[in-house]
C-alpha cells in the first residue's frame, strides 16, 4: 500500500510539473507576443524588446526551462523510488 | 551501477572520436582554402567538399552495420543523451530551415519569427508530454506505441497512414534539396544530384539502420552548424568587431529602421511594401503586418504540436539508455537547434541592411560593373535574383528590362529587387567577401542538413512498414534475418520511390512540407497525449478522433489548395482576400472567351458580366458584395461549354489557391495552420467517445501505470536477435 502511496504523491508531483511548464510555455510562447507591438518600443542593445523576445528571448526560455524539467523530473523520481535501476 | 559506468566510458570514447573528426573536419576546410590560395578553381574545391563529407557519412554508415534487430530499429539503446540531442538536432534541421528560413525571416521580417518560435518550443512539448513515456514504453516505432494502447491493427493503420502522409512529401522535399544545392553551388546536373543524394542516403541507413543514422546525424550536425554560423560570424566581426551576429544584429535592426524611413522618404519604397500595420508603423521589426494575429500564433501553434507528433523526430528518443537520459536529451535537442535559429534571423538582418544601402538606390546602368554588389549577377544566372522582373544574368537585360518599365527612374526601387528565398543563407558568404572555401563550406553544411533530415524519415517511414506491417501483422514468426532483409528492402524501395519523384522537381512538394506539421499535429498529438495523461482514453474513441483530426485537416487542405470551388460550394469557404473574387473572374472570363464559338453579345454571356461586373467596361471589378460562392452561381448559370470551361478556370486560378478557407476570431485561416481546426477535433471526438465506450480494461490501466513510471525497464516485449 505505502508502494502505491508514493506512487500517487509522484504522480501528483509529475503531474504539477508538467502544468508548471504548460503555463510558462503558453506565457512565453503567446501571451508575451501578443504584446510584441507595445514592447517593440523599449530597445536594449538596439534589439525592440518585442522583436528580442520571439528572436530570442523565448527560445532562451525554452533551453533553460527543459534542463531545468529534466533535473527537477529526475530528482521527483529519485525521491520516490521510480527512478530506473542503473 | 555497471551499466552507468560502462555508459560514461562509452560517452568518453564518442567525445574523443569525434573531437578528432571536428579536428579533421576543420583542417581539410583549411587545406582547401590552402588549394584555393594556390588556384585550384571553384568547382574542384566544391566537389572536394561535397565528396570528402558525404564519403565520411558513408564510412560511418558501414562500420556502423549491424546484424541485430535492437541495433537497427533504436541503435541498440545505447546513445547517450548528448550526443541523441545533436543527432535529434540534425534530424530536426532540415534543408529548409538551412538554406530558406532565413530568406523567408527576410522577406516577412517579425511575422516569420512564428517558424522560429514554433521549431524550438514544440520541444517543450515534446519533454515534458511525450517522448520520455514513450521512450518508457519502449517502442520501435510511434505506431507501436498506438497498437499496444489503443488495442490494435486499426490505430496503428491510422497511426501509419499520418506517418507516411506527413513523412513522405518531406523525404522528397530534402532530396530536391539536396538536388538543387549540388545544382547551384557544383553546376551539377540536378537528376544526377539527385540520385547521388540517394546514394549517401542508401549508404548512410540501409546497413546499420538507426544505429549508423545516429552517428552520421551527429557528424552532419557538426558540420551544418559550422557552415551556418561562420559566414555571418564573419560578417558581424567586420562590421562590428564582434563576432557574435546574434548580439550585434539589434544595432544592425536599428540600421534597417532607419534606412526604411530614407527609402520612404525618397520614395524608392512604400510602407506598405515594407509591411504596415493599423497604426502606420512599417518594416521589418515590426509585427503582425504580413500576417494577422490569428494566423502568426495559429502557425505557432500548429509547428510546436506538429513538432511533438512527427514520428521522425519522436523516435530518434528511443535510443537512449533510459528515461532520465530521454528527458535531458530533449534539452540537449533544443539546445543544439536553438544555436541555427537564433542565428537565421541574424543572417536576414545583415542581408536586408547590406541590400538596403548598397543596392535599393543604386543606379542599374552601372549595377553590373560595381564589384560590392556582384553578388546579385553570381545567384542572378541561377534565377535567385530578380531585378526589374528578370533574372540577374547580364547588365544589358537587367538596364532593359527596367527600361521598359514606365516611369522607371533608373534607380533600382525596392519593388524592382526580388531574392528567392534560398538567396540570403547562399550569397551571405560572397556579401561578406569570403573566399569561395566558405561557400563550398556552405554547400556541404546544406547537404548534411538535407542528408540527415532524409536519413530520419526514410527510416521512420520504412521502420514503420517492415515492423508494424511485416512484422506485427504479416508475418510475426519472421526470423531475425529475415526481418532484417524485408527491413533493407523497404527502405531502398522508399528511397527509391523518393528519389524518383524528387526527379522531377515537384514545385508543390516543397508547399506541402509545410503541412506535414498540420497532419501530425492532428492526426497523432490528440492520441499520444491522451494516452499517457487520461486513461480513460478508449481504443475506439482514439481511432475516430485520430481520424476526425487527421480527416478535417487533410480536407481542409486539399480544397483550399486543389479544389477552391468545391470547398465554397460544400464546405462553405470564403475568399480571405478583396483580390480573390476579382481574380477568379477574370480568370473565369478569359478562359471562356477561348471557348470555341464564344460569342461576347450572346444573352447568357451579357448576363454573366452583369451578374459578375459592377461595370463590364472597368474589367472585372466586382460588383459590391459579390462573393466567390455567387460568382460560381453566375458562372453555373452559363451554357455547357462556357460553364465548363468557367469552372476549371475558377478552380485552376492562382487568385485563390491557399486564399480561401475557413473563418476563426474574424480571420481566414491559412491552410498552413490547418491544423487549427483538425486538432480540437481530435481532441473532442477522442474525449466525448471516450465517455460513452467503456472504460479501457484493469490491464490496460496498469500498463499506463507502467509508462509513468520510469523504473522497471521496457515494456514492450521483443524476441532478440
Amino acid at each position: 500500500m505505502a508502494n502505491t502511496d508514493l506512487e500517487a504523491v509522484r504522480w501528483r508531483k509529475t503531474r504539477n510539473l508538467m502544468l508548471t511548464c504548460l503555463t510558462i510555455w503558453v506565457l512565453i510562447s503567446f501571451v508575451v507576443n501578443f504584446w510584441a507591438s507595445a514592447l517593440n518600443s523599449i530597445v536594449i542593445m538596439g534589439f525592440p524588446l518585442g522583436f528580442y523576445m520571439a528572436a530570442q528571448g523565448a527560445l532562451i526560455v525554452f533551453v533553460v526551462m527543459l534542463f531545468w524539467f529534466a533535473a527537477t523530473q529526475n530528482r521527483i523520481d529519485d525521491q520516490h523510488g521510480a527512478s530506473e535501476d542503473l | 551501477m555497471a551499466l552507468r559506468s560502462e555508459t560514461n566510458d562509452f560517452s568518453k570514447t564518442l567525445g574523443r572520436v569525434f573531437a578528432v573528426y571536428t579536428g579533421g573536419f576543420i583542417a581539410f576546410v583549411a587545406l582547401v582554402a590552402i588549394l584555393e590560395r594556390i588556384g585550384v578553381p571553384g568547382p574542384i574545391l566544391g566537389y572536394m567538399f561535397v565528396f570528402f563529407t558525404i564519403g565520411i557519412y558513408a564510412l560511418i554508415g558501414i562500420l556502423s552495420r549491424t546484424m541485430q534487430v535492437s541495433e537497427y530499429y533504436v541503435a541498440g539503446r545505447r546513445v547517450p543523451a548528448f550526443y541523441n540531442g545533436m543527432a535529434t538536432a540534425a534530424d530536426w534541421m532540415s534543408a529548409a530551415s538551412f538554406i530558406s528560413m532565413a530568406g523567408t525571416l527576410y522577406a516577412l521580417g517579425y511575422d516569420g519569427l512564428a517558424y522560429i518560435l514554433g521549431w524550438t518550443g514544440g520541444y517543450v512539448l515534446v519533454a515534458i508530454a511525450v517522448a520520455p513515456y514513450l521512450r518508457k514504453f519502449g517502442a520501435y516505432t510511434v505506431p507501436d506505441f498506438l497498437y499496444a494502447r489503443y488495442g490494435g491493427k486499426l490505430a496503428s493503420i491510422i497511426g501509419i497512414v499520418v506517418l507516411m502522409s506527413c513523412s513522405f512529401t518531406y523525404v522528397v522535399a530534402q532530396i530536391v534539396g539536396t538536388g538543387l544545392i549540388a545544382q547551384r553551388f557544383l553546376g551539377m546536373d540536378y537528376t544526377v544530384a539527385v540520385y547521388v543524394g540517394l546514394v549517401g542516403i542508401l549508404m548512410c541507413s540501409m546497413l546499420g539502420g538507426m544505429r549508423a543514422v545516429t552517428w552520421t546525424q551527429v557528424a552532419q550536425y557538426i558540420i551544418l552548424v559550422i557552415a551556418y554560423c561562420l559566414p555571418v560570424v564573419v560578417l558581424s566581426a567586420q562590421k562590428f568587431g564582434l563576432p557574435f551576429p546574434q548580439l550585434t544584429y539589434g544595432w544592425v535592426l536599428q540600421e534597417i529602421a532607419a534606412r526604411e524611413d530614407g527609402l520612404v522618404q525618397q520614395g524608392l519604397a512604400t510602407a506598405a511594401q515594407l509591411g504596415v500595420n493599423a497604426a502606420g508603423d512599417y518594416g521589418h521589426s515590426v509585427p503582425f503586418v504580413r500576417s494577422d494575429m490569428v494566423n502568426f500564433f495559429g502557425l505557432v501553434l500548429c509547428l510546436m504540436v506538429g513538432t511533438a507528433s512527427l514520428p521522425h523526430v519522436l523516435m530518434r528518443y528511443f535510443t537512449t539508455p533510459s528515461v532520465r537520459e530521454a528527458r535531458m536529451s530533449v534539452a540537449w535537442t533544443l539546445l543544439f537547434v536553438f544555436f541555427l535559429y537564433f542565428t537565421a534571423p541574424s543572417y536576414a538582418a545583415f542581408a536586408k541592411l547590406e541590400v538596403y544601402s548598397n543596392v535599393i538606390g543604386h543606379q542599374v546602368s552601372t549595377l553590373a560593373t560595381d564589384p560590392s554588389v556582384g553578388w546579385l549577377f553570381t545567384w542572378g544566372k541561377i534565377g535567385l535574383v530578380k531585378i526589374c522582373g528578370v533574372d540577374a544574368v547580364s547588365a544589358k537585360d537587367v538596364l532593359d528590362a527596367c527600361a521598359a518599365i514606365p516611369n522607371h527612374t533608373g534607380v533600382i526601387r525596392y519593388a524592382d529587387l526580388r531574392l528567392d528565398n534560398d538567396a540570403i543563407v547562399i550569397a551571405t558568404p560572397e556579401i561578406a567577401g569570403l573566399p569561395y572555401v566558405v561557400a563550398g563550406l556552405v554547400a556541404a553544411g546544406g547537404l548534411a542538413a538535407a542528408l540527415s533530415t532524409a536519413d530520419g524519415l526514410l527510416l521512420a517511414i520504412a521502420n514503420a512498414l517492415s515492423h508494424d506491417i511485416y512484422y506485427k501483422m504479416i508475418n510475426a514468426n519472421a526470423p531475425t534475418a529475415r526481418r532484417l532483409l524485408v527491413a533493407r528492402l523497404l527502405l531502398i524501395v522508399v528511397a527509391v520511390a523518393a528519389a524518383w519523384t524528387a526527379s522531377f522537381r515537384p514545385a508543390d512538394i516543397v508547399n506541402m512540407v509545410a503541412w506535414a506539421f498540420s497532419l501530425a499535429a492532428a492526426g497523432l498529438f490528440p492520441a499520444l497525449v491522451l494516452g499517457i495523461w487520461w486513461k480513460r482514453t478508449t481504443g475506439i474513441a482514439a481511432i475516430l478522433g485520430m481520424s476526425a483530426g487527421f480527416g478535417v485537416t487533410l480536407l481542409y487542405l486539399i480544397a483550399s489548395r486543389y479544389y477552391p470551388v468545391w470547398g465554397v460550394e460544400v464546405l462553405g469557404f470564403s475568399p480571405f482576400m478583396d483580390t480573390v473574387v476579382p481574380g477568379t473572374a477574370a480568370a473565369v472570363v478569359a478562359a471562356a472567351q477561348k471557348v470555341a464559338g464564344f460569342n461576347a453579345q450572346a444573352p447568357e454571356w451579357q448576363a454573366f458580366l452583369a451578374a459578375v461586373a459592377k461595370d463590364p467596361a472597368a474589367a472585372f471589378a466586382v460588383k459590391q458584395g459579390l462573393g466567390l460562392d455567387q460568382l460560381i452561381v453566375a458562372v453555373k448559370a452559363l451554357p455547357a461549354p462556357l460553364r465548363d470551361a468557367g469552372l476549371a478556370a475558377a478552380n485552376a486560378s492562382p487568385a485563390v489557391h491557399s486564399n480561401v478557407g475557413w473563418f476563426m476570431f474574424g480571420s481566414g485561416i491559412r491552410n498552413i495552420s490547418a491544423a487549427l481546426f483538425g486538432l480540437p477535433a481530435g481532441f473532442l471526438v477522442m474525449v466525448a467517445v471516450s465517455f460513452v465506450t467503456p472504460a479501457p480494461s484493469k490491464e490496460l490501466q496498469a500498463f499506463i501505470d507502467e509508462i509513468r513510471k520510469p523504473s522497471g525497464g521496457v515494456m514492450m516485449s521483443e524476441r532478440s536477435g
